[in-house]
């Protein structure tokens, strides 16, 4: 019997999120467990909120988990971090990605984009388990702002009972031929971000 | 062995599987990726249809000739076709035809939420649901069995959580391509495939036949199952419904129903018998519950859980607790805290380079009437545009605009319509306008793509689905034969270009004038990005005009100008594609393109 997992991976569409939630639920089935995944695709995507559910277990019924049942928050922006903290269980982990693109509505004056500060008390309210990793800086480093998902994945692996080999296996088939050096360094980098090279 | 499959790629699978050999579709969320699955395996002719109806015709074609085929659309396309698909129900099929139809329960890229399974009550022919991605293949292979074996065309019914998840397929590819049998010549049977009055008499009397033997197959389907538990509750359900029922009531009893139309009364009557409280768990309408009801069983269900929206596992278990249903050894999830923090939402929005946005900025600046339609487009009602006053389906915005315009209504009226959308159902309605001597103006936006649904092929863009060179049918010639002689054509990042038109174009009365207003897509290989654009801080004093030109890549600047005590403006240069739109509209002239860098 595995422990069944609920992961919740959000962020802004073109982030990365969709192909992060494909790469977390094969590794998923690849180590054995029953994976499902479930994002909705179309016009809620043009800039707006992207949310993709990833599910691990022995059988895994419904494609997404409920409200407060969430182990792992990955979120690649700050904002939706905060917008997405009450599906976290109590006390789960919240990965999130140190960027912060704010909204048209923040743009043309009709709201404010609440400070690091207040983001990160809203999240701490439910857990003290939160990571800030700076994956745009380093994906800057890498030379591509695109591998801040794969920065993350890196450190949600560390987490996990299941080898980097089989990641880098998954990401391997998952990403273009051309981006898989690129996206191998970006995932170790996340993982030594957390002390786990 | 396992792969990770969508509901949409395992449906697919399932087509080839069973032998398809023609398949078309038009593009529609959440069913669009069925086909470029389908066109990637070997055998298969899959093609993108100008609309839904053509769509099923070609694929009825198909099956007239022998061939099993298939069409795919959203719940919305499957309107567009009925008219053909209500006649096929009689003359049913000499190749098995599969008609794939997927729903949008919460409208997450949809006009409404309505329930297809209706369609197979009242058109008279099986409706399959599956619950997974495994069951999609399955399913979608027996569905064509199915069709052969009744005569019939077989709907099957995805619904976005299903097609827009992945979940674990056993699949067993052959090592060898299939082989394709060429078809024998066409078999005559005109009293079959030949519906006129005296036919389709004759035929009626055949489909409700066929219903009574497919409500006796139903009984013994295979699709459908009871799986026995705790007989305190049974709980019959369906699809993705089916998947929340099965953790929320885990341990009681199930009939699962993997045919939802016609339903096996028997057996429905049969689990009935054996369980203290009946519970229907369905998405939608209550489609399931009504004919329950109808054998005269008393259920718990659309009263606890909601007919509009999608399900979720907490709004079966809000229905439970509602419903005062004891299943107290599921643990409930601890109530969400609720954050005090104010979020500014993060609605969609025209990506930067959109060639929409100087329309839409235009036609707020002008003050005008705009009947929308279906696409990206239709952010135009969002702010900072705020500028489509009225939208109802694919190809509608010329009639709309049309027929405002010859009841009295005194504003300016415009129809704006993609290139797609105008070949989808724009065709006829122009030809409308013109026959009956209307006079409002029709905005043609040739993208080069069909682009809210990620960019698919269509008649005007010269490639076909299987990426095959065609005829791309230029937009222009074709509204000048139909005897359009107001006629503009503009590059859409011409800002005051596009004005100019729409000022001249409306300016004319008494008769209907159209604009086409050229401009690619982002995501199109035709788009070119040019030198990204900056603000120069000294000349910018925070008028905030470019901020309505709603693009993304506009940020404000932590700077504020000294005497308006506003803040500036600032460019992101990794989202600017240097379409310079901001630029020409900066009353101030702060901007300015960085040469050699391009975006």
């Amino acid at each position: 019997m595995k422990q069944a997992i609920n992961f919740l991976f959000v962020g802004v569409g073109g982030q990365g999120i969709l192909t992060a939630s494909d790469i977390a639920a094969s590794v998923g089935l690849e180590a054995g467990y029953d994976a499902k995944k479930s994002e909705v695709h179309g016009f809620s995507q043009r800039g707006g909120v992207v949310e993709s559910h990833v599910r691990w277990g022995d059988d895994v019924a419904a494609p997404m988990a409920e409200k407060g049942t969430v182990d792992y928050l990955i979120a690649t922006e700050m904002l939706e971090a905060a917008r997405w903290i009450e599906w976290l269980r109590p006390g789960g982990a919240v990965l999130v990605n140190y960027q912060r693109i704010p909204p048209m509505s923040v743009t043309v004056g009709d709201a404010v984009y609440p400070t690091d500060e207040d983001i990160l008390t809203a999240v701490r309210a439910l857990t003290d388990d939160v990571t800030v990793v700076e994956g745009l800086a380093t994906a800057e480093r890498l030379g591509n702002p695109r591998l801040a998902n794969t920065v993350l994945l890196g450190v949600l692996s560390t987490r996990l009972d299941v080898g980097p080999e089989t990641w880098l296996a998954v990401i391997k088939r998952r990403v273009p031929p051309k981006y898989v050096e690129l996206n191998r360094e970006a995932f170790w980098e996340g993982r030594r971000a957390v002390g786990s090279g | 062995m396992k792969h990770l499959l969508s509901g949409n790629e395992a449906i697919a699978l399932g087509a080839w599987e069973a032998g398809v050999r023609y398949a078309a579709a038009y593009p529609g969320t959440p069913s669009t990726e069925i086909l470029p699955a389908l066109a990637q395996y070997a055998g298969v002719i899959a093609e993108w249809a100008a609309n839904e109806k053509v769509a099923l015709d070609a694929a009825i074609g198909a099956s007239f000739a022998g061939a099993r085929a298939l069409a795919a659309m959203k719940h919305v396309g499957v309107n567009v076709a009925s008219d053909s698909l209500m006649s096929f129900s009689y003359t049913g099929v000499e190749g098995g035809l599969v008609l794939v139809s997927a729903d949008d329960p919460g409208a997450f890229s949809s006009q409404n939420e309505q329930d297809n399974r209706h369609y197979a009550r009242f058109g008279k022919f099986p409706c399959l649901e599956p619950a997974d991605s495994q069951e999609a293949k399955d399913f979608t292979r027996f569905a064509f069995e199915l069709s052969e074996r009744f005569d019939t065309p077989v709907m099957l019914r995805s619904t976005t959580r299903l097609s827009h998840s992945k979940g674990a397929v056993e699949v067993k590819m052959p090592e060898t391509p299939r082989k394709v049998e060429p078809l024998l010549p066409f078999e005559r049977k005109p009293r079959k495939y030949v519906p006129i009055p005296a036919h389709a008499r004759l035929l009626h009397p055949q489909v409700e036949e066929r219903m009574r033997r497919l409500r006796e197959y139903a009984e013994t389907c295979p699709l459908n199952r009871v799986e026995w538990g705790d007989k305190r509750i049974g709980v019959i359900s369906n699809g993705v419904a089916y998947q929340y029922a099965r953790e929320v009531f885990a341990g009681f009893s199930f009939l699962k129903l993997g045919m939802t139309y016609p339903l096996p009364a028997g057996m429905i009557r049969d689990f009935a018998a054996e369980v203290k409280t009946l519970v229907v768990v369905e998405e939608l309408d209550p489609f399931i519950e009504e004919q329950v009801r109808a054998l005269g069983l008393e259920v718990i269900s659309k009263e606890f859980f909601p007919v509009t929206g999608e399900l979720t596992l907490a709004r079966v278990r809000d229905g439970t607790i509602k419903a005062g249903l004891s299943l107290s050894h599921i643990p409930t999830p601890p109530h969400p805290h609720t954050s005090t923090l104010s979020l500014p939402p993060r609605p969609p929005a025209l990506c930067p380079g959109c060639p929409h946005r100087s329309v839409y900025f235009n036609l707020r600046k002008l003050k005008l009437l705009v009947a929308g339609d279906i696409g990206c487009y239709a952010i135009g009602v969002l702010p900072p545009f705020e500028a489509m006053d009225m939208l109802i389906s694919m190809g509608a915005s010329i009639g709309l605009a049309h027929g405002a315009k010859q009841a009295g209504c005194p504003d300016k009226i415009v129809a704006t319509i993609g290139d797609s959308t105008f070949f989808h159902s724009g065709l006829p309605e122009l030809a409308n306008i013109i026959y009956n001597r209307g006079a409002a103006c029709t905005m043609i936006l040739d993208n080069g793509t069909t682009a809210m649904t990620g960019g698919q092929e269509n008649p005007a863009t010269g490639v076909t689905l299987q990426g095959e060179t065609t005829q791309a049918i230029d937009i222009e010639t074709v509204v000048r034969a139909m005897g359009i002689e107001d006629l503009w054509v503009v590059d859409a990042l011409d800002v005051k270009g596009v004005e100019q038109a729409i000022r001249e174009a409306t300016a004319i009365e008494g008769r209907p004038t159209v604009i086409v207003v050229n401009g690619a897509c982002v995501f199109t290989p035709q788009f070119q990005r040019r030198p990204v654009v900056a603000v120069d801080p000294e000349a910018c004093n925070g008028c905030g005009f470019c901020f309505r030109v709603g693009c993304p890549a506009i940020l404000k600047s932590e700077e504020v100008d000294a005497k308006t005590k506003r803040p500036k403006a600032l460019i992101d240069p990794l989202l600017c594609t240097g379409c310079t739109v901001c630029l020409q509209v900066c009353p101030r002239k702060a901007m300015y393109q960085i040469q050699g860098e391009e975006a």
